[in-house]
């Protein structure tokens, strides 16, 4: 039977439907979560999609935290159990729940950036990536104002140390993020954030490439292996 | 607004008819203001004359506009595609499936220079909800965007601003935005030019109407609260001209927030699916005042609005200010009583702040003949009783006097035939590097990567290509095609062919991506129709764009007429913006303008015919500073053939790529096609190679063709009759020239620092 992976729908959320849509492509089946309902249907794991949550009002990803679905979430995902993938605004509202490390701050060139971003994927050990290969570079939407991934450099080395840089920006990055870092993941590999889009490279006709999809079929083989923690199997 | 210190009551207007009126301040003419007192048999309250004047303003009433617009709906061809024509919010046009539609373009270029990022936010937001009213999802936008020039202090001032708040509002709103244009003018520095289009998709049986059928449906006012935010704006800032006060003027300027109109956006498709709404309009300039008196005379002609029920966000508003306001964000909706709580439910669920302010009323066949009777009060105090009709669809009309400027026969007299051209392959290379790094034709990049081009994940061609392309489903492979095009050189040297000019080319931008022309929009900017100068080209344009929709069979939607863009009382060089969508039955067939760098030797074509036409032409702006002469000539059976043979070819697969010629001629063209695939191509000219480099001859387009499908391609030109002259081959990493005479060559890398180097250059750092 396929795996069901929800999408959480927020006030503001944007590209919930692309998410679900790559989902679909990579032979889930997406089920729509509500922000406002504590409930996460028993899907077998959660992305958390691009948008302007909330309005990014008072600090990207701030409010969303609160929602009643986090509640739910929040502490599945912390033990290691519930594979979640953040993206864009999604890794935003990773960091501000704590399940990941470090914040998001606007670009240093102050401006929204949209650009076909190619990224080197650094990690493979986790519930998003096992499809991939160490040092795989792979070209996606980058598109977000608020997109420099920074921490201070105790937990920067930490990142570095134990495997947890997930991928960085090939080049120099092109928002200011520390040490390039374009997404990272927690202790158990079960939760990335990520700040490019994969969702909008899944399909030839509407995508720089097809390079995103993997997150997805790396998630759906994972889940294929069993309820062993990511971090235990991939390492 | 003046203040109203006691509350002006229909009563008290029919006690104190010589009261004085503030009506000139509000920008109503003595007659004007008379022919209300005549339609009211009294003074107007003050309530009132806060509705006609904004109404009747030039902005909402297109006075100056309207006799000539007329000729779109009488010129228009049969087009059996066209669902909803001119009149409602926006054109819908069928495109097969059951499926359908729905496009506009609209200006918001004066509260885009007083205050840029609001001001082109709110223009973004505004057309956006005019497409949601007519029960369509937002699929895309695309913007027209004209400045000063680049390195005027000014344009750092409002290019950045207009793209940031384009950008901001844009993508938050979840829309891909597809691509548009960006120009730079000496006239515009002043006044730029803002013009934002969106396209919607819906299903046949769920296009809306702006209408108010039904005694005893609720009018429920819903969305954001209403603030003093631009109170004044529709009558005071885009029907006056320009001054050195506008800066004084800040606060008419609206101020957007695109969170609750996704939310809006949300909300409303849900009311819609469930069949909640009956009639809806969106509140855009004029605000209650306008939505109340369309809904009204769309249906019965009688309405009851309890004024002081409307959700405040400063609650020392006065009625006049309330009906005035033009706070973002908000719908009316006409719902049935038995589905009111139901209607409430769905706001509810999007955290949408809903408020019954009233109901439709039964009107007497004398009030019916009147024009309905609209009734609003304040705490029971009457302060509006009016036929609404008198006020939305009576407004006044002018046939302002047309003459032809005198400047006019010398302008064209002024040809650029003495304009010294390049006497040697140095200076022909020299000048093409310089004419593609003029600002309004070099990489638009440093505007266009501020816009999410991706979400939604439909986007099948965005900028920099001919057209923005969106796929309509998820599940099928249909698509709509969109360009926008407008030459204010051209249009000033002859108004009639300079429009026809626009909407030839952005017809064949439409067509280079593969997808078939089918209907019009535009948005027609002008100075001040008080001018009898710019009148004239007015006439001319609007003539010349209704003759050429009835040939090339695209109808004339809907659209947009911005006057008074000018400063001081020099106008801007005319500048209709037009508009073109096309539909294409497989996406996966469209074109593209990158040559194809993964096709051995594939050929490259010229299609139409290069005449010594360099009037108004880039090269002679770039090069000389020149404008003169005549513009080039227009053919539109040649577009209309050109662009049968991009359709054929491309569901054909025939065609490797496709790139339209206009601005800066082949030269350009070719340059563009290059750096987009990455690989270069030789070219063989004959004849005098600057003319075939920079003529801006219309009806032509460049294609590549595989060697492959070279006889299936030489067949569909001969099928439609176009001409086609192999021009080179593909290959190679520099674009190379050679002629009878002579030749040069210009490596990539070089075209590429030219090409994208002038807007960084100017605009980093700002």
């Amino acid at each position: 039977m396929a795996a069901r992976v929800g999408v959480v729908t927020f006030p503001g959320s944007l590209d919930d439907r692309d998410a679900a849509r790559a989902l679909r492509i990579a032979g889930a089946i997406p089920v729509a979560l509500w922000h406002g309902d504590a409930d996460l249907r028993g899907v077998d794991a959660v992305v958390l999609p691009g948008g302007f949550s909330y309005g990014d009002y008072l600090r990207c990803g701030a409010i969303a935290r609160f929602a009643p679905i986090m509640s739910e979430l929040v502490p599945a995902a912390r033990s290691g159990r519930l594979p979640v993938l953040g993206i864009c605004n999604g890794f935003q509202i990773l960091c501000e729940s704590h399940l990941l490390p470090g914040a998001l701050t606007r670009n240093s060139s102050r401006h929204f950036i949209c650009r076909d971003q190619l990224l080197r994927v650094e990690s493979t050990a986790t519930a998003w990536t096992g499809d991939y290969h160490t040092g795989q570079e792979i070209l996606i939407p980058l598109k977000s104002g608020e997109g420099s991934y920074v921490a201070d450099p105790a937990t920067l080395d930490e990142l570095e140390r134990d495997g947890r840089v997930v991928a960085r920006y090939a080049g120099a990055a092109p928002n200011g993020a520390q040490r390039d870092i374009a997404g990272i993941t927690n202790e158990h590999g079960n939760v990335v954030g990520l700040m490019p889009h994969p969702e909008h490279a899944v399909e030839a006709l509407t995508g720089p490439s097809v390079d995103g999809l993997g997150f997805f079929t790396s998630l759906l083989a994972h889940l294929a292996a069993g309820p062993v923690p990511a971090a235990a199997t991939a390492r | 607004m003046p203040e109203a210190p006691q509350l002006d009551t229909v009563a008290k207007a029919a006690g104190s008819p010589d009261s004085p009126q503030p009506f000139a301040e509000l920008g109503m003419k003595d007659d004007e203001y008379a022919r209300v007192r005549e339609i009211l048999g009294r003074r107007p309250t003050s309530a009132e004359l806060a509705i006609y004047s904004v109404m009747w303003s030039e902005h909402c009433s297109y006075k100056s506009s309207k006799v000539h617009l007329r000729q779109f709906a009488e010129k228009a061809p049969r087009n059996d595609a066209l669902l909803v024509g001119m009149g409602e919010n926006a054109g819908v046009v069928d495109v097969g499936d059951g499926y359908a539609v729905t496009f506009k373009i609209e200006s918001h270029n004066h509260p885009s220079y007083v205050e840029p990022h609001q001001g082109a936010a709110t223009g973004v937001g505004g057309i956006v909800r005019d497409i949601l009213t007519m029960g369509a999802r937002p699929v895309a936008v695309m913007d027209a965007l004209r400045f000063g020039p680049l390195d005027a202090p000014d344009t750092r001032r409002v290019l950045p601003g207009v793209v940031s708040g384009i950008s901001f509002y844009g993508n938050c709103l979840g829309l891909p935005n597809i691509g548009g244009e960006l120009g730079f003018d000496s006239g515009y520095i002043g006044n730029p030019l803002v013009n934002a289009l969106c396209v919607g998709v819906l299903r046949h049986e769920d296009i809306k109407l702006a209408q108010a059928p039904g005694p005893g449906n609720k009018v429920v006012l819903f969305g954001a609260t209403t603030g003093p935010d631009g109170i004044g704006g529709a009558s005071v800032l885009a029907s006056a001209t320009f001054d050195e006060e506008s800066h004084a003027k800040r606060p008419s300027v609206q101020v957007g927030d695109p969170f609750l109109e996704k939310l809006l956006i949300e909300c409303s498709l849900e009311l819609f699916a469930a069949d909640l709404v009956v009639g809806i309009q969106d509140l855009g300039a004029a605000g209650v005042s306008c939505a109340t008196t369309e809904l009204a005379a769309g249906g019965t002609g009688g309405m009851r609005i309890e004024l002081d029920r409307v959700p405040l966000r400063d609650s020392r508003l006065t009625p006049e200010e309330i009906l005035m306001s033009e706070s973002q964000e908000r719908m009316m909706a006409i719902v049935s009583p038995d589905k009111l709580s139901a209607f409430m439910d769905v706001c509810a669920k999007w955290d949408i702040v809903a408020t019954v302010i009233g109901e439709v009323t039964d009107v007497t066949p004398e009030e019916a003949e009147r024009g309905g009777r609209l009734v609003m009060t304040w705490h029971g105090e009457t302060v509006v009783d009016m036929p609404p009709r008198t006020a939305s669809d009576e407004g006044p009309v002018y046939e302002r006097p047309i003459a032809r400027p005198s400047d006019q026969d010398a302008l064209q007299a002024d040809t650029p035939d003495q304009l010294p051209r390049p006497a040697n392959d140095a200076e022909l290379r020299a000048q093409l590097l310089r004419v593609l790094a003029a600002p309004g034709i070099a990489d638009p990049s440093w505007v266009t990567r501020q816009y999410d081009r991706y979400v939604l994940g439909n986007t099948v061609l965005a900028t920099p290509h001919d057209g923005g392309m969106v796929r309509i489903t998820d599940d099928g492979e249909r698509g709509v095609a969109l360009a926008t095009d407008g030459n204010g050189r051209y249009t000033r040297l002859d108004p009639y062919t300079g429009t026809q000019l626009a909407l030839a080319e952005a017809y064949r931008n439409v067509a280079a991506t593969g997808a078939r022309p089918h209907a019009v929009t535009n948005c027609l900017n002008f100075g001040s129709p008080e001018d009898p100068g710019v009148m004239w080209q007015f006439a001319e344009a609007t003539r010349g764009l209704a003759d050429g929709c009835r040939e090339l069979g695209t109808p004339v939607t809907g659209g947009n007429v911005s006057f008074y863009n000018q400063t001081g009382s020099t106008a801007i060089n005319p500048t209709p913006v037009i508009g073109v969508l096309g539909v294409i039955g497989d996406v996966r067939d469209r074109l593209t303008s990158a040559f194809p760098a993964d096709i051995d030797d594939a050929r490259l074509y010229l299609l139409g015919t290069t005449r010594d036409e360099l009037g108004g032409s880039a090269w002679a702006d770039v090069v000389h500073g020149h404008l003169g002469g005549l513009p080039p000539a227009v053919d539109l059976t040649a577009e209309a053939a050109l662009g049968r043979v991009l359709s054929a070819g491309a569901s054909l697969n025939v065609l490797a790529a496709a790139h339209d010629l206009s601005d800066g001629g082949l030269a350009i063209a070719l340059a563009e096609s290059a750096l987009r695939g990455g690989v270069g191509c030789t070219v063989d000219l004959t004849g005098d190679p600057f003319v075939a480099l920079f003529s801006e001859s219309a009806a032509r387009v460049i294609v590549a063709v595989a060697p492959t499908a070279d006889a299936a391609f030489q067949e569909t030109c001969d099928r439609h009759a176009v001409t086609a002259t192999r021009i080179g081959s593909i290959g190679g990493d520099a674009l190379r020239v050679r002629h009878a005479t002579g030749g040069f060559e210009i490596p990539l890398t070089e075209l590429r620092t030219a090409y994208e180097s002038t807007l960084p250059s100017v605009l980093d750092g700002e």
